[in-house]
This record gives structure tokens, sequence and C-alpha cells, in this order.
């Protein structure tokens, strides 16, 4: 098998084989990132009265006691309806703000790039003060609108991301051609634009609406006394009176966020095939 | 006779002119209406032998002109209402904030002064330093093993995996940071479980110390230094790794030499990320860590409960200082939209 003339190359691995000990420390890293979220599902079901692991039997009383106390199913709506309107105001200011950003060449679009994107970068506790001292000012401690108006600061880069993203391979001809035949800008955008970056808006509408959801350090300032969110309960929950209800909510957030995590990811590929699909009829 | 032959010639010189034209204005912009425009101008002179044939042109390239500014306009006020919503809701709080640590109620740079002469702040300031880097060095650490066996598995697989990635990332910090107050507590199931096999008798102290804090926020902050490596190192061409070991390169020749010099803009972006994450981190240390743990974040949240507003924006001010310092370094060798750009998962 020993060839003379030419050196024996060594045994040439495939790409896309992993050394065996890089996987083994892969593996391990995975699990470390998974199994602490993994473990508050089954404390969530304990039948005792203090965290004990493993639970001595199956019960569903903390679930119970998350859906029969007001103070928690309260501000889980309150969350929710905040989260929504984050979700909404976030998407309409982020949307057209990303289309202007591509598609621009106007002067200072850097800087306008870069100060839209901070809020992504910057230290919450440092927007959460100035916020706080600025609604303290105006009376809004407190106010659910004080909670939308500063989640949606924060929530915005997520949709710019996004659209921006399915923009960045966007075929300006379609626009081009719906204007030719007379369609209105307007019309233009309602039917070839956004429908095309439909996905990305989705996309930042979905993290808009988490991010503001799983939002503390604003809220723990400026929502005072009477507009607690979800995160802020839980905060004084940990802090104060640690029994396993809050394990049950952590599991009904983890599922709510994995639902909405899948979900978006299906959106996103099933608009995927579709657009591949409709590509290869126009034959582009 | 010769009338027509210099109509003619009048006509293929403006039909050259109108080709010529168009091809410019084609070239320049793909909208239809500025061919429009030169076509209706060439007619002009064709037929009706008016204007003059370089007027087609001077047609098509007035509308793109005209056009180009009206979208750059539309353009602008497309950004305007969020730039507006910022400005009011973001940027004019933070920055009346930071004024208040100069002008409270008169001029003075006392609050400065407090932190720098003070042993106690600038200890703060130096745990939360050394607690970002060490964060960020772990996670490199155990992040780039995960991106490298990601990138390096077919597409099917790796977007199943990254579900273990994505679901930590989007659970809420409050929630991976109790998970870990469960593991690590005193009843703790890691204290338990090793009682349970007898390697210890009594229950060993992990939580409210240093060692949660940084087992906790490396958690939470891994997801944000694998998204970057794997968008990076997913674009690594395969040919150059099988092209490198056909040449005799080992494998972790191939990995010193090709991969890890190509996947350094993520790596970088990683880092950065991670690390000015981690200077302002709140939640985590608060939950998990002790009294010697006070980060810089925790120290303003306790500021503003005593009501010592000025302060805690002089305090404010120096973690933002400390942020845009690195933040610019690492932006001035990168580039700013190599490191928005990897954030995306």
């Amino acid at each position: 098998m020993k060839s003379e003339n030419r050196p024996v190359p060594r045994r040439v691995s495939h790409p896309r084989q992993v050394n065996i000990w890089v996987g083994a420390l892969a593996a391990l890293v995975f699990l470390y990132l998974i199994v602490p979220i993994l473990i508050v599902v089954p404390l969530s079901f304990s039948s005792a009265l203090y965290l004990t692991f493993p639970p001595p039997g199956l019960s569903i009383q903390w679930y119970e006691n998350f859906f029969d106390r007001s103070d928690w199913l309260g501000s889980a709506w309150l969350s929710i309806w905040v989260g929504a309107t984050v979700m909404v105001l976030s998407t309409c200011l982020g949307t057209p703000a990303a289309i202007g950003l591509v598609r621009g060449q106007f002067t200072g679009k850097k800087l306008i790039n870069g100060f839209i994107l901070s809020p992504l970068i910057a230290p919450v506790i440092i927007v959460a003060i100035g916020i706080y001292f600025f609604y303290a000012r105006l009376g809004l401690v407190g106010n659910p609108l004080a909670l939308v108006l500063a989640h949606t600061g924060l929530a915005v880069p997520f949709v710019v991301i996004n659209v921006s993203a399915t923009l960045q391979g966007f075929d300006d001809r379609l626009e081009c051609a719906a204007l030719s035949l007379g369609a209105t800008p307007w019309r233009t955008f309602w039917q070839i634009t956004l429908p095309i970056i439909r996905p990305g808006v989705m996309a930042g509408a979905v993290f808009a609406f988490i991010s503001s959801f799983d939002e503390l350090i604003v809220a723990l300032f400026v929502s005072g006394s009477t507009a607690v969110t979800l995160p802020r309960k839980m905060w004084q929950s940990i802090r104060f009176e640690i029994d396993p209800t809050i394990a049950a909510v952590s599991t009904l957030l983890i599922a709510f966020t994995t639902a909405l995590l899948l979900t978006s990811e299906f959106l996103r590929r099933r608009s995927e095939r579709l657009r591949t699909t409709g590509g290869s009829a126009v034959g582009s | 006779m010769s009338s027509h032959e210099s109509i003619d010639r009048k006509n293929a010189r403006a039909m050259l002119i109108h080709e010529a034209g168009c091809a410019a204005v084609r070239a320049m912009s793909p909208v239809p209406g500025a061919q429009a425009r030169v076509n209706v101008a060439v007619r002009e002179f064709k037929f009706r032998r008016r204007g003059h044939p370089m007027a087609a042109v001077a047609e098509g390239l007035r509308f793109i002109g005209a056009r180009n500014r009206e979208s750059e306009f539309r353009h602008v006020a497309f950004v305007l209402p969020l730039l507006v919503y910022l400005t009011v809701f973001y940027a004019y709080p933070v920055a009346a904030m930071m004024f208040r640590s100069i002008h409270e109620p008169d001029w003075t740079v006392e609050n400065f002064v407090q932190i720098f002469e003070s042993g106690v702040y600038l200890q703060v300031l130096w745990l939360t330093l050394k607690i970002s880097i060490v964060v960020t060095l772990a996670s490199l650490l155990l992040g780039y093993p995960v991106a490298y066996v990601l990138a390096r598995i077919d597409r099917a697989r790796s977007n199943l995996l990254m579900i273990l990635v994505l679901v930590p990332f989007w659970t809420s910090i409050l929630v991976r940071t109790y998970a870990w107050m469960v593991l690590l507590g005193r009843q703790g199931i890691i204290n338990q479980f090793l009682i349970w096999i007898g390697a210890i008798d009594e229950p060993l102290r992990m939580l409210n110390t240093t060692f949660a804090v940084y087992v906790t926020m490396v958690h939470v902050l891994l997801p944000f230094m694998i998204l970057p490596l794997y968008s990076v190192l997913r674009e690594i061409d395969e040919s150059l790794l099988r092209a490198a070991q056909g040449l005799g390169a080992r494998p972790s020749g191939v990995f010193r030499q090709i991969v890890l010099p190509l996947s350094l803009p993520g790596i970088s972006a990683g880092c950065l990320l991670v690390f000015v994450l981690a200077l302002g981190f709140f939640i985590t240390p608060a939950l998990v860590g002790g009294p010697q743990d006070l980060m810089i974040a925790v120290l303003i949240q306790q500021q503003v409960d005593l009501f010592n507003w000025p302060f805690a924006s002089a305090l404010a001010v120096v973690l933002l200082v400390t942020a845009l310092t690195i933040f610019s370094i690492f932006v001035r060798a990168l580039g700013v939209e190599q490191i928005f750009g990897r954030t995306r998962p």
C-alpha cells in the first residue's frame, strides 16, 4: 500500500468531521446552556412547600396559585398589554426607518444608524435611570404609558435590524415594475414591498414584544407600585418570598418564549420557501 | 432630395444620441419613468423638429436628478419619526441625567471627585472591569467550540442544535438567574446531589459568592458570543480547509492557520458584545452575588434608591464613558456594521 514516489497525504478528514474532543466540549457547553433552564420545569410541579429536588410528589398547586392570585395575573396581563403596544409602536416606527436607512444615501446615515441601534449596546441601567428622572419630573412614574414609551426605544433596534436584513436581498426592479405599471407609491408599498419584507417585519415585531415582556431594569424604576409588570413581580418574589410559584411562572415563561421563537422560525422558513418557488416561477 | 438626406442624417444622429442617452439613463437609473421622458424628448425632436437632440438626454438626466433628490428626501422622511421619538424618549432623558451629574443645583465636579478620591468607588469600578474581562474570556473559551461544531455540521442539524442556544438567549435573564439560584443554593440541587453521593457532608456555600456571579453571567452572556462566532465560521469556504489538508496541514495547523485568522471578526464582535453587556450587568450580580460582588450597575441602583441622584448620575457617566471608550476602540478596528450585523440570531 505504500507509495514510493509521491508523499502519502495524511488521512484527509472530511471538513464536516469534528474532532471528538471538540465535540465533547461543545456537548458539555450545550448542557450548561440548557440544563439550568430545564431544571426549573420539574420544580414547578413539586408538591413540597419549599424548593427541594427531586420533588417528593407531583402537584399543580403553584400554577393554581399563579392563576388564583390577582397580583400575579394582573402583572402578567399588564406585561402582555405593554408588550403588545410596544410591538405595534416599534414596528410602525422601525419599519419605515429601516427602509430609509437601507435605501437612502443621505449624509450622516452611518451616524443615524449607530444612534438608532445604540439602545442595544448601551448599559440598560443608564437608560433606565435617565428615563426614571425624566418621568419623575413629568409625574409619569407608575403609569403604564411610561413603560410603553421607554420600552419602545429599547425594542426598536430589533425591528430595524430584522427589516434591514430582509431589505438587503430585495430586488428593486419589482417596485420599479409596479410603479411603471401605474401603481401609486402607497399601493406599491402595500402590495409589493410589504409582502416581501413581511418575515423581517414579523420577526422584528416578535423580538420587540419579547424584549419588552422580559424587561426588568426600566420597570424596576418606572413602574412604581401601580404598574407592576411580570418581571418586576418576579423580582420581588425572588427577593422576598422564595416559593415555588416563581418556578411555575418561569416554566410558563420558558414555554411562552419557546413557542414565540418556534412560530417566528416557522414563519421565516415558510416565507423563504414561498419566495424561492415564486422566484423560480418568475424566472429570475 | 438633399434636404431629405439631411433630415435622415439628422434623424440618424438623433437616433444615435437617443441610444447613447438611453444607455446612459438606463445605466444611471433603473427607473422606467426616466426612459419615457427621454423617448418623449426624442420624438419631439424627430417628428416635430423642435429642440435639440441633446435635449432628450438632458431631459432624462434632469428627471433622474429630480427623482433622486425627491427619493432622498423621502428616505430622510422615513427615518425622521423614529429619530424624533428616540431623541425625545431616549437621548434627551439620558443627556439630562448626565447633565445632572455636573449641574445640581449649580455647576460642580464634586460628584466625580468623590468617585475618584474614594477608594471604595474605584474598587467597584475595578471589580466591574475584572468580572467583565473574566466573563468575556470564559465565554470565548466555551463559546468557540460550540460555534465551531455548529458551523461544521450540516445545516439541518445545526438549525436543530441552534435551538439549544436560542432558547436560553430569548429566555428572560430573570428566569435564568433564578434557575442558578435553585441550582447553587444552600439547599440547592447541586448541594443535595453532592451530599447524596457522599462527596461532602456539609452543604457548600456557592450562592452569593463571586463564583456564582461568574457561572451565571457566563451562562447568560454565552449566546451573545456564540451567535456572532457562528455566523463568521459558517461563511468560511470549506474548499480552503480541504486545500490546506491536501497540502499536508495537520488538523491543528488548519485550525491555527486558516480557521482562527478568518474567524477573528467574529471573535472581536462577540467579545465586544459580551464585555459591554457585562459592564452594565445588574440583575445577576444583584441576585446571586454577595455584598463583596458589588458591580457598578448595582451601586447606581442603590444610590438612586437613596435619592442620591446627582451621584448616581456621575457613576452612570463613568460607566457610559468606559463602555463608549471600549466600544469605539473596537469600532475603529472593525466598522460598526460588522458588529451589529453579527448580532442577528
